[in-house]
């Protein structure tokens, strides 16, 4: 094995809470990326700064609803005198938005991912689950076993499951990355488009650089863990599904 | 061998599950929207169960200066005077045509002294300006200087019972929302009849709109017409939006 797990011969099973977050976090996230989704397809155009709509420059767009460039808007006029004012316009198309049900599904799916992600953050403080099965110790942590994990990675050499929280360095940066990066971030994002929680909390405006900014890194973080789930399913393909499902739901 | 727990789990599941619900209950025990027995608004009711009792209810929106003023879309109905559209309202026509002189916005329910208040009796009251940032639903913002009353100097003037709860909003062009006392009552929600230093043009509510500023901006009400004041929740049924949204 060129990979550097140093696995020890009694294996310990994942633990009960481990299991359920892990599950409960799943079916959020499915929810939460595709009513996602569903609001890019409402308006499918990203901006920077504090302020972002059809009347202003776009940073990019995006060609996934009858939204995209629809270009029904009349009766333009500016709001001041002088030379390149910001003007106002009337919408004429009628835009696809199913955001009734999109939003509330978006923010009760939210809802158990953070109430979950807490617990889980407690627990695996607590119990020193991150402390043992996740942060890698400094001989671990090398540039030359970082090296061999990802060279054997990419060649698709990947240890079979050992059904348990034993990972190897890549899986281990990836799972810290995840849970203590991309997942606080796209939470705080989302929270940096709510007016009633940056009322109350205006540095989330300053920290993301305003509330479309927030909204196109909420969109590129979940990108990122859209891939993660891509390579994770991969993984779990790669070093025997089976017994990786058992082992994360009723195996021992 | 018996482990010497410190506490067992089942007692850190029961102190987190009340410690939980001692939280929500201060909200609980105020007239909340109905759900319908709808899994999605049961969500939007918590929403609103915690934001009003984690956030600090009078924190301010972030104001901007005049220089960040955007441009700004009309959406949803603008213009009531629009005979082949379904919000087409002849009563809105004639003020309009009129320059709104005899336009006024009734407040009713539960105020000591129910009346109309003319536009140029709104302007006569304190007023205050504001530049905010709108943010639509649909993902887009925008930043506009508002000027107005604010809807509490009103609702004072109208004197408002101490058993009011919800203060519903009724437009021109059909359309109702309602918020609680503590939108409001709070300072940047106010009566718009100016906007960018101009009358508030058509597309935007003429002549006189809500501003919510720590809300969505389909709670902040174009086209006025009349506000009642009630201890009640106003049902109009699940619209399959939710009520409450300051998220």
């Amino acid at each position: 094995m060129s990979s550097p797990n140093n696995q020890s011969t009694a294996t310990t099973p994942h633990k009960r809470w481990v299991k359920g977050s892990h599950w409960i976090i799943t079916l959020s996230f499915l929810a939460l990326a595709f009513t996602g989704f569903e609001m890019i397809m409402v308006h499918p155009r990203f901006y920077w700064g504090e302020v972002g709509n059809d009347l202003t420059p776009a940073l990019f767009e995006l060609p996934v609803s009858r939204n995209y460039k629809h270009g029904g808007w009349e009766n333009s006029s500016p709001f001041f005198a002088q030379q390149g004012s910001p003007i106002t316009a009337s919408r004429t198309y009628d835009i696809f938005n199913q955001n009734g049900w999109g939003r509330s599904l978006h923010f009760l799916a939210g809802w158990f991912l953070v109430v979950t992600g807490l617990v889980y953050l407690l627990a695996g403080l607590f119990t020193g689950h991150f402390r043992r099965n996740l942060w890698p110790g400094s001989k671990e942590f090398t540039l030359q076993n970082f090296r061999l994990d990802l060279a054997s990675h990419l060649r698709m050499q990947i240890p079979p499951a050992a059904n348990g929280p034993h990972y190897g360095l890549l899986q281990k940066s990836t799972y810290l990355a995840v849970i203590f990066f991309l997942l606080p971030l796209i939470t705080l994002t989302g929270m940096t488009m709510s007016p009633a929680i940056t009322a109350a909390y205006p540095f989330l405006l300053k920290i993301f650089f305003g509330a479309q900014s927030a909204r196109t890194i909420h969109f590129f973080a979940s990108i990122a863990l859209e891939g993660f789930l891509i390579v994770h399913v991969l993984m779990v393909i790669k070093s025997g599904f089976k017994q990786q499902i058992l082992s994360m739901t009723w195996g021992k | 061998m018996k482990k010497n727990y410190l506490f067992t789990r089942r007692q850190i599941i029961l102190t987190g599950l009340s410690g939980i619900g001692g939280l929500l209950l201060p909200g609980c025990s105020k007239k909340l929207p109905p759900t319908y027995g709808n899994i999605l608004r049961m969500g939007d009711v918590l929403t609103y169960v915690v934001h009003r009792t984690l956030l600090p209810g009078q924190s301010m929106a972030r104001e901007y200066q005049h220089s960040d003023i955007s441009s700004f879309p009309a959406t949803g109905t603008t213009n009531p005077a629009d005979e082949t559209s379904k919000y087409y309202s002849e009563a809105w026509g004639k003020f309009h045509h009129g320059e709104f002189a005899n336009w006024g916005l009734s407040i009713e329910g539960l105020v000591a002294r129910p009346g109309s208040y003319s536009l140029a009796t709104l302007q006569s009251f304190p007023n205050r300006t504001q530049i905010t940032r709108h943010t639509c639903e649909e993902g887009w913002t925008a930043i506009a200087e508002w000027t107005g009353v604010p809807l509490g100097y009103v609702l004072q003037q109208a004197g408002i019972q101490p058993n009011a709860r919800f203060v519903n909003c009724y437009a021109y062009d059909d359309y109702m929302e309602s918020i609680d006392m503590l939108d409001a009552f709070h300072p940047q929600t106010i009566l718009a009849y100016g906007m960018n230093g101009r009358n508030l043009p058509v597309q935007h509510g003429a002549p006189v709109r809500l501003r919510v500023e720590k809300q969505i901006g389909y709670k902040s009400v174009k086209y006025l017409k009349r506000i009642v004041v009630t201890d009640e929740f106003v049902d109009v049924g699940d619209t399959g939006w939710s009520w409450y949204n300051g998220i």
